[in-house]
């Protein structure tokens, strides 16, 4: 006989225990009758007890950062793209090299909201084992409230508020992924530099055209590796980590930004940290570190020549 | 327009499912590294629709049917084949025939073994109902398959889970007899 079982949903709700009293009774009758049948099921039901078994120990690994800065950067984003919806315009291209403060004008975060627990590090430990690695994800938090409300880019300046979206939200990104994760001592990245040829290929795979990494072995760095970022400008970015045999480190921000203008280099400093920025191509980049003007514009024109020949 | 109440509660919940995504998309993929790639995906894809979700609905269902479908996806151009069987239950000669492990000795490391040697279909729809507990309807609803094709695809995998868990530990019958 080669029907299907009989009755076989009701053989499997036995199985996963999903029957009333009165059900469960009739299939067991069933299976007192058929050794065939019944041994197959005490087998399944032996079968949910060793998945359980096994599964629950895959759930109690260690969850990796970039997960939990992609739950936290994915809320700080929507924030942005919220507040920036209005707020949107075009970057002009500006020939030549302009060196110079970026425009202030608007802040586009607006203030991290202190009631929320995800966004209070003051108060993470309600649970503390479910808040491991929260010094990351508060971090991307905290710089993003911070940098913004604080005054990255939003003390005034000598352009007009509407140049502060476009390419200039490109410089403040970078600024604030710089300060979220070059600060890391023990996940400054998420694929580190030895598996290179993996970086470059996921990350051009996620940024859906093929990317190039500079070598700044020339000007004493050395690449740590790369993350990938959820970008509030657009879907995501890749950011790559150098470090100095002092311990100096750079980072450098790429996403793609079609339909925007190429620009010369600019400028953005605030509180050590510069910022050198451009467009070329469709693609935004953009280079941090706490470096002087002409050092880092150094570093920012091998970038330039490198991976835009 | 400042963050809203909603997405902090929607942030925590994704942080909570965190390790029951890791581990269904663990199931999924050949390494562990595209496993948190997919989850990665999940979570901006989650963030992208999150104004669709009902705060108070179940978002567990919502988000695995997000990583079950991203999985798809990503597997354009490569589709998922479906095995026949899968639309019918195993008969009852079929489990006669298939061989049976001596489940007293059967261990953690024996089923993951036979759980590796089966179909990724079989595998998450094992892991939604055996372990996560979903009920066969939110189990239809998060694979987007009718409930009647989640129990024929259940009836299925127990079967081969049987075949393949006496595969792996074939020496269970041995030491019972030298007991």
């Amino acid at each position: 006989m080669s029907c299907p079982v009989q009755d076989d949903t009701r053989l499997q709700a036995w199985i996963d225990r999903r029957l009333d009293e009165a059900q469960a009774g009739e299939v067991e009758a069933l299976l007192r009758a058929d050794p065939v049948l019944n041994r197959h099921a005490q087998h399944c039901r032996r079968q949910n007890a060793l998945l359980v078994q096994a599964l629950a120990q895959a759930a109690g690994e260690p969850i990796p950062e970039r997960l939990r800065a992609a739950v936290l950067a994915g809320r700080a984003a929507l924030a942005q793209t919220d507040a920036a919806s209005d707020a949107a315009s075009d970057d002009p291209p500006a020939p030549g090299l302009a060196l110079g403060h970026e425009p202030g004008g608007r802040s586009a975060l607006p203030e991290p909201d202190l009631t929320s627990p995800v966004t209070t590090p003051a108060r993470p430990a309600v649970t503390p084992g479910r808040w491991r690695g929260w010094p990351v994800a508060a971090m991307v938090v905290l710089a993003l409230g911070a940098g913004f409300a604080g005054g990255w880019f939003g003390r005034g300046g000598l352009m007009p508020p509407e140049a502060a979206a476009g390419a200039a939200g490109l410089g403040r990104a970078a600024a604030v992924a710089h300060a979220a994760f070059a600060p890391e001592v023990r996940h400054p990245v998420e694929v580190a530099a030895a598996e290179q040829a993996h970086l470059v290929a996921w990350l051009s795979k996620r940024l859906g055209s093929p990317l190039r990494v500079p070598d700044l072995g020339a000007e004493g760095y050395a690449l740590v590796g790369g993350r990938l970022l959820p970008d509030p400008g657009g879907t995501v970015a890749a950011q790559f980590m150098f470090e100095s045999t002092t311990g100096e480190r750079l980072t450098l921000f790429v996403r793609r930004d079609p339909g925007v203008p190429d620009t010369a280099f600019r400028l953005a400093t605030d509180r050590g940290l510069s910022t050198f920025y451009w467009m070329d191509r469709g693609f935004g980049y953009a280079l941090s570190g706490s470096l002087g003007r002409d050092a880092l514009l150094q570093l920012a024109r091998s970038v330039h020549r490198q991976i835009s020949p | 327009m400042s963050p809203t109440p909603p997405d902090a509660h929607f942030a925590q919940a994704l942080l909570g499912l965190l390790p029951r995504l890791r581990r269904y998309a663990r199931l999924l993929c050949p390494d562990s590294h595209s496993a948190d790639d997919l989850v990665q995906d999940t979570i901006e894809r989650a963030w992208s629709r999150h104004r669709q979700w009902q705060p108070g609905s179940d978002l567990r269902a919502w988000l695995f049917a997000i990583l079950h479908n991203r999985r798809i996806d990503l597997l354009r151009g490569a589709p998922v084949l479906h095995s026949l069987d899968d639309t019918q239950s195993a008969t009852r000669d079929e489990l006669a025939a298939t061989p049976a492990p001596a489940d007293d000795h059967l261990g953690v490391i024996d089923l993951q073994r036979a759980l590796e040697r089966l179909s990724p279909e079989h595998r998450e729809v094992l892991l939604l109902v055996a372990v996560e507990q979903f009920s066969y309807d939110e189990t239809a609803m998060a694979l987007g398959v009718p409930v009647g094709t989640v129990m024929s695809r259940l009836s299925r995998a127990r079967q081969r889970l049987r075949a393949e868990l006496a595969d792996a530990a074939p020496r269970a019958g041995h030491l019972t007899r030298v007991k």
